[in-house]
């Protein structure tokens, strides 16, 4: 028993190594997937391009557009004369947004009154827009503090009832790396492991192999385990490969318990790589694999939490998130990353994942009957 | 008395309204090669499959050396060595370790399995290319590593489907020549299917199996009996008048032409008629006879008769 396993496996790993190609991709695939979607994946506006309309041309509004530049989020690019320029600009997506200083700004200024400027907002993208709006408010807020304080020649003391005092933990930067790329973990090892287990029974089917190995004494469950235990190796060591690349590159900082990440990974991965081999036992050809792969992957991306907020979604999607692994998974890995939160707070989801890993490995073991049709 | 080491008792399966296998029954002894053979789509190849465990019967049941595969799989199927139509070894793994890998689940320790192989393949002719991948080899070369591995645990029981279709005739005679060595020297029970009927005449007992049934089954001499004196040898010129002639004959179930000779399947008991009546026509059509006389039948002519015409075989 313990020996038809071992044979089974050593075949495995020489059936992958004759097969570099593969292999080389899957090593790599990571790596390359975490570089692009971590630089890509990132909701940090920053340099916002913005068109300036001075029509005042003070030292009030040169003060104002100051402020606009020294905060980061804005990049003063073009000065312009009129609004047919701005709408130019902004129509062809130049620039973001744009600022118009009436002539009289400077003046109302000085005499005490309130200065009105106008900032219009690209709205196309949600993203930029929503980052734009608060920043073009904040700076106009802290701008007109600053006059109001070399009014009175007295630093303003809380003149407002309500004094909000905000804190942010776990993240106090709010780096959206940081957030995704342990969420990233848990996207990349899914996609990857279960591509490469989907084909493997099918494999076996296609190119008769099956035949021969049903008439050998191996069990179900041999084959099962013996498909599965060497790409569980190579996924667990493309999750290392991962971690080491999040932290040196991306600088994540991994609060938790690094044991307890890579304990729980591992049986996240043998769910995943469990669903690619029930695929497996269900597809007739390996390309039909493939694409029941995608199929059932796909709404994971959405429906885990990996890039929307699961509380922002209706009920309804929210209880068929619960059916998706991969959102147990998120919230251990972001729990763990970035929380540094142990084990027995993340008992919901171990007992969760532990579910689907022994489902999933049960219904493989029935479908895999060792018969031909 | 040998202890029997196939036996298939009823064994049936269909797949849909199609009924691929029907009522078979089978005994085989030790030393036995037993040929099944039958026209394309007869049901050889599932009826392998339901006896070595890839397909599931629907009824019946198959026991090898006495353990029944369906409650003592795992003992029966140590038992077995399977040569499948398709070579399905592992093309990206080498000669030796195919054979390694098939050794180890059945279970031979490692002591074993290697002065074991190293014999199979000497004894296949393939020990020179043990470190060749499987995939790089050529037909007749994988059918033989296809029989090594099948070997390499000694089975009590040899499945063969259809093993030498696409390999020259060379190979074709070694590959008959190792199986005959194989039962006599170990004893060793053999199945096998296949379309040929010389390969059949080597078999010591034959299954004639049409649309799922058995319908003959005996020695090859004794299922050559089936026709004797009703095979006819017909000499003559021009032939195709002869062939012409002859299918026109009543009496006459089948003519086909060898060559310079046609041969004549008729009716029982009416060979003497045929005899005088097709060569008065042929005479008194300007043809002429040199030799019309009864031959012993070979398999191929049974074959031809149990296989029957497409028609008949629709009409059933």
């Amino acid at each position: 028993m313990k020996q038809r396993l071992l044979s089974l496996i050593r075949k495995e790993f020489i059936q992958i190594v004759r097969d570099p190609r593969t292999l080389v991709l899957t090593l790599i695939y990571p790596v390359a997937m975490l570089f692009l979607l971590g630089y890509a994946i990132t909701n940090d506006v920053r340099n916002i391009p913005l068109a300036v309309l001075d029509r005042d041309h003070s030292g009030q509004s040169r003060a104002l557009l100051d402020a606009y530049r020294s905060s980061d989020y804005f990049k003063l690019e073009y000065y312009i004369t009129g609004e047919d320029e701005m709408n130019y600009l902004i129509e062809s997506n130049l620039a973001r947004a744009a600022i118009i200083i009436p002539p009289d700004y400077g003046r109302e200024i000085v005499a005490g009154r309130t200065g009105t400027v106008a900032f219009i907002i690209d709205g196309s993208d949600p993203n930029v827009a929503g980052t734009a709006l608060t920043a073009a408010v904040m700076v106009g807020q802290s701008q007109a503090t600053k006059i109001v304080a070399s009014r009175t020649m007295r630093p303003v003391q809380s003149q407002l009832p309500v004094d909000v005092r905000t804190q942010v933990w776990y993240n106090p930067g709010m780096i959206t790396a940081y957030y995704m790329i342990p969420a990233l973990i848990g996207m990349i090892l899914q996609f990857l492991t279960t591509f490469l287990t989907s084909t493997s029974i099918v494999r076996e089917r296609e190119r008769g192999t099956i035949e021969q190995l049903i008439v050998t004494p191996i069990r179900s469950w041999e084959m099962v385990a013996g498909k599965m235990l060497p790409y569980v190796l190579i996924a667990f060591f493309d999750m290392v490969e991962i971690l080491v690349v999040g932290v040196l590159l991306f600088n994540v900082p991994i609060n938790g318990s690094l044991v307890l990440l890579l304990i729980l990974s591992c049986l996240f991965l043998i769910t995943t790589l469990g669903i690619g081999l029930l695929i497996s036992t269900v597809a007739n050809t390996q390309q039909e694999a493939m694409l029941t792969t995608m199929f059932t992957l796909l709404p994971s991306i959405f429906l885990s939490g990996f890039m929307f907020p699961l509380a922002a979604m209706p009920t309804f999607l929210q209880v068929v998130s619960y059916a998706i692994p991969l959102r147990y998974f998120l919230i251990i890995t972001r729990g763990i990353v970035l929380k540094g939160t142990g084990a027995s707070v993340l008992i919901p989801e171990i007992l969760a994942l532990c579910f689907f890993a022994l489902l999933v490995m049960a219904a493989t073991a029935v479908r895999f009957r060792k018969q031909l049709d | 008395m040998t202890e029997t080491v196939l036996l298939v008792e009823h064994l049936s399966r269909s797949f849909g309204d199609i009924h691929a296998v029907k009522d078979v029954n089978l005994n085989v002894q030790p030393g036995q090669i037993y040929g099944l053979v039958g026209p394309d789509g007869a049901g050889k190849t599932t009826a392998l499959r339901l006896i070595c465990g890839a397909f599931k019967p629907d009824q019946g049941s198959v026991k090898i050396c006495g353990f029944s595969l369906l409650d003592k799989a795992e003992q029966a199927r140590e038992r077995i060595g399977y040569l499948s139509q398709q070579f399905s070894l592992y093309e990206d793994l080498t000669v030796l370790e195919n054979i390694r890998f098939l050794a180890e689940v059945r279970g031979m320790a490692h002591d074993e399995w290697l002065p074991r192989s190293r014999e199979n393949l000497a004894f296949v002719g393939l020990d020179v290319f043990k470190n060749r991948l499987a995939g790089q080899l050529s037909g007749g070369m994988k059918q033989k590593l296809g029989l090594a591995c099948a070997l390499v645990n000694r089975p009590r029981l040899l499945l063969l489907d259809e093993p030498t279709t696409g390999v020259d005739p060379v190979t074709r005679q070694d590959f008959w020549q190792l199986v005959i060595r194989l039962a006599g020297e170990l004893g060793m029970a053999v199945l096998v299917c296949t379309p040929y009927m010389d390969e059949a005449s080597r078999c010591s007992r034959v299954g004639f199996i049409r649309k799922g049934k058995i319908i003959q089954e005996g020695t090859p001499s004794q299922l050559r009996q089936l026709l004797t004196g009703r095979i006819l040898e017909l000499k003559g010129d021009p032939v195709p008048l002869l062939l012409e002639m002859a299918r026109r004959d009543t009496d006459v179930q089948d003519a086909q032409r060898f060559g310079e000779q046609i041969h004549l399947r008729v009716a029982e008991g009416r060979a003497r008629t045929v005899k005088r009546r097709l060569d008065r026509e042929i005479r008194s059509s300007g043809g002429t006879v040199r030799s019309l006389q009864e031959i012993p039948p070979l398999l191929e002519d049974v074959f031809i008769e149990l296989a029957g015409t497409p028609q008949e075989a629709r009409d059933e």
